[in-house]
């Protein structure tokens, strides 16, 4: 592996990726919140799009290892001064740095910039299309939560997530639907037709239309996607009260999961709109779970991707 | 050339039935002792000797046993493929103020010590830090030596010496062989 462009990953792959990030999670409990394995290293965190919690997360992962983080962002750059996408990252890599981890608008972009670049890139969420180390760190918080201390060397075999909202513009949900099967989870995509992509029935998950019904399935997770308002050209649903009519986890329909379901969100949540707080801050909600996860399996990636040899 | 066995299962036992000995001698006790093995045979032999050291002294040393992964701490992480880690476990008690006996399966270069003791640096202070191994091979490349050395074994570099134990390899058993790739 050379680079982290996409979520579908062998099995082996996604262990070993979260086995790593199980050791590099222990550092949370300590003081001294660095180690050496990257030190002489320089990461850039490339931004063409708006990012806190992915950002910060890459910052702090590339901090603990001890690289050199330098964050680009598309705004106030020479990006937004008409550069070209690729005289931006060569310019980047001709300072010498070792990695890219990038997040750009348009689908494919970080396939690209790998083939001009010779530096490691990894994709931190590409227009609509993947967003591997959230699916990562979806698949560690799950299975620290089911397996605890005993998670290393297992995957998520027979366990039963259900993916719900807007997956039509969600590349969360296209990278775990990559991951999870792979880790022998069983998927279910659900979410208002028009909010399914075209093509779902090629995708290794069952799909449907009715979110009560995979309520009432009671899954072991059910993983909540945020209705990015931002990213829709069109309308999608009529109103905001018909998609919480529809597959909004309300207080009434969280109550009917009966308490053992895990509840996910890649965040930020929109309160209220796809997710209520009473799901949001239940006991069974992994959502500040999933947060720290990033920092583990953000840490585990620029290791395994930086911390050998680079140039093979 | 086939391998030549240099230490049996028995042998393997005395020694560390030997070191935990010499552990509770030179501290006068178990009192402020943190057992640390080195993953993966280190801190299988770590276990062996916390549990020889808890049937010495009637204490339980499970509470001051754990594991130290040095590999973030490595000089060679670069020049070689990524190394898959291992995990890092701290008794409770943590470590300052505390003795640490490092317990590795081999000492040769010294490298991996050297590692070690700066992993034990990001953890916190010791009162002090002790080395005990199975086996000291020679070929120092870093001014460190064993406290408690289970067996000396004067060894050529081309030679390439083999820690066999039941828990992973399915028997105790130490060999040497000649020229084998290291």
């Amino acid at each position: 592996m050379r680079h982290l462009l996409t979520a579908a990953l062998t099995r082996d792959e996604a262990i070993e990726l979260l086995d790593i990030a199980e050791d590099m999670d222990q550092i949370h409990e300590r003081d001294q919140k660095k180690l050496p394995a990257l030190r002489g290293r320089t990461v850039v965190n490339l931004f063409f799009e708006d990012s806190t919690r992915t950002r910060s997360s890459f910052e702090i992962a590339g901090k603990w290892l001890s690289a050199d983080v330098i964050n680009v962002s598309g705004k106030g750059s020479s990006v937004s001064k008409g550069e070209d996408l690729r005289d931006t990252v060569t310019t980047i890599s001709a300072m010498g740095v070792d990695g890219i981890v990038m997040r750009h608008g348009a689908s494919g972009a970080p396939n690209v910039v790998a083939s001009w670049i010779p530096q490691i890139v990894v994709n931190a969420g590409d227009g609509t299309h993947e967003h591997p180390t959230q699916a990562l760190l979806d698949a560690f918080a799950l299975r620290r939560r089911i397996h605890g201390d005993a998670s290393r060397g297992k995957g998520l075999d027979g366990v039963r997530v259900a993916i719900a909202g807007d997956v039509l513009h969600s590349r969360v949900a296209r990278s775990n639907a990559l991951l999870l099967p792979a880790l022998g989870a069983e998927v279910t995509i659900v979410g208002p037709p028009s909010m399914l992509p075209p093509g779902i029935g090629t995708w290794q998950a069952a799909h449907t239309t009715d979110f009560d019904e995979v309520v009432d399935s009671r899954p072991d997770a059910l993983m909540m996607l945020r209705v990015q308002l931002e990213r829709q050209t069109g309308t999608f649903v009529p109103s905001a009260g018909e998609y919480i009519g529809g597959w909004s986890l309300t207080p009434e329909r969280f109550a009917r999961l009966g308490g053992e379901t895990l509840v996910m969100h890649p965040g930020p949540m929109n309160r209220g709109l796809e997710i209520s707080s009473v799901a949001a801050d239940a006991a069974a909600s992994l959502v500040l779970e999933q947060v720290r996860a990033g920092v583990s399996v953000r840490m585990a990636v620029l290791y395994r991707l930086l911390a050998g040899r680079t140039d093979s | 050339m086939p391998a030549r066995t240099v230490l049996q299962e028995a042998d393997i036992a005395r020694a560390l039935t030997r070191i935990a000995h010499e552990i509770l001698e030179a501290n006068r006790g178990p009192e402020s002792l943190v057992i640390l093995g080195i993953p993966t045979r280190g801190a299988l032999l770590a276990e062996r000797i916390a549990a020889r050291l808890g049937e010495i002294t009637g204490t339980d040393f499970a509470g001051r046993t754990g594991t130290l992964d040095v590999t973030m701490h490595r000089d060679d992480l670069a020049r070689t493929g990524t190394r898959p880690t291992h995990p890092t476990r701290i008794p409770a008690s943590g470590i300052d103020g505390q003795t640490v006996v490092l317990v590795d399966d081999v000492l040769y270069s010294g490298r991996t010590i050297r590692a070690a003791l700066d992993a034990l640096t990001d953890l916190g202070r010791p009162a002090a830090v002790r080395l005990a191994v199975l086996v000291d091979r020679g070929h120092r490349q870093l001014p460190i030596r064993a406290d408690y050395v289970g067996k000396n074994l004067p060894s050529a570099a081309s030679e390439h010496v083999s820690i066999l134990l039941a828990e992973v390899d399915g028997q105790d058993a130490v060999t040497i062989q000649e020229g084998s790739a290291r």
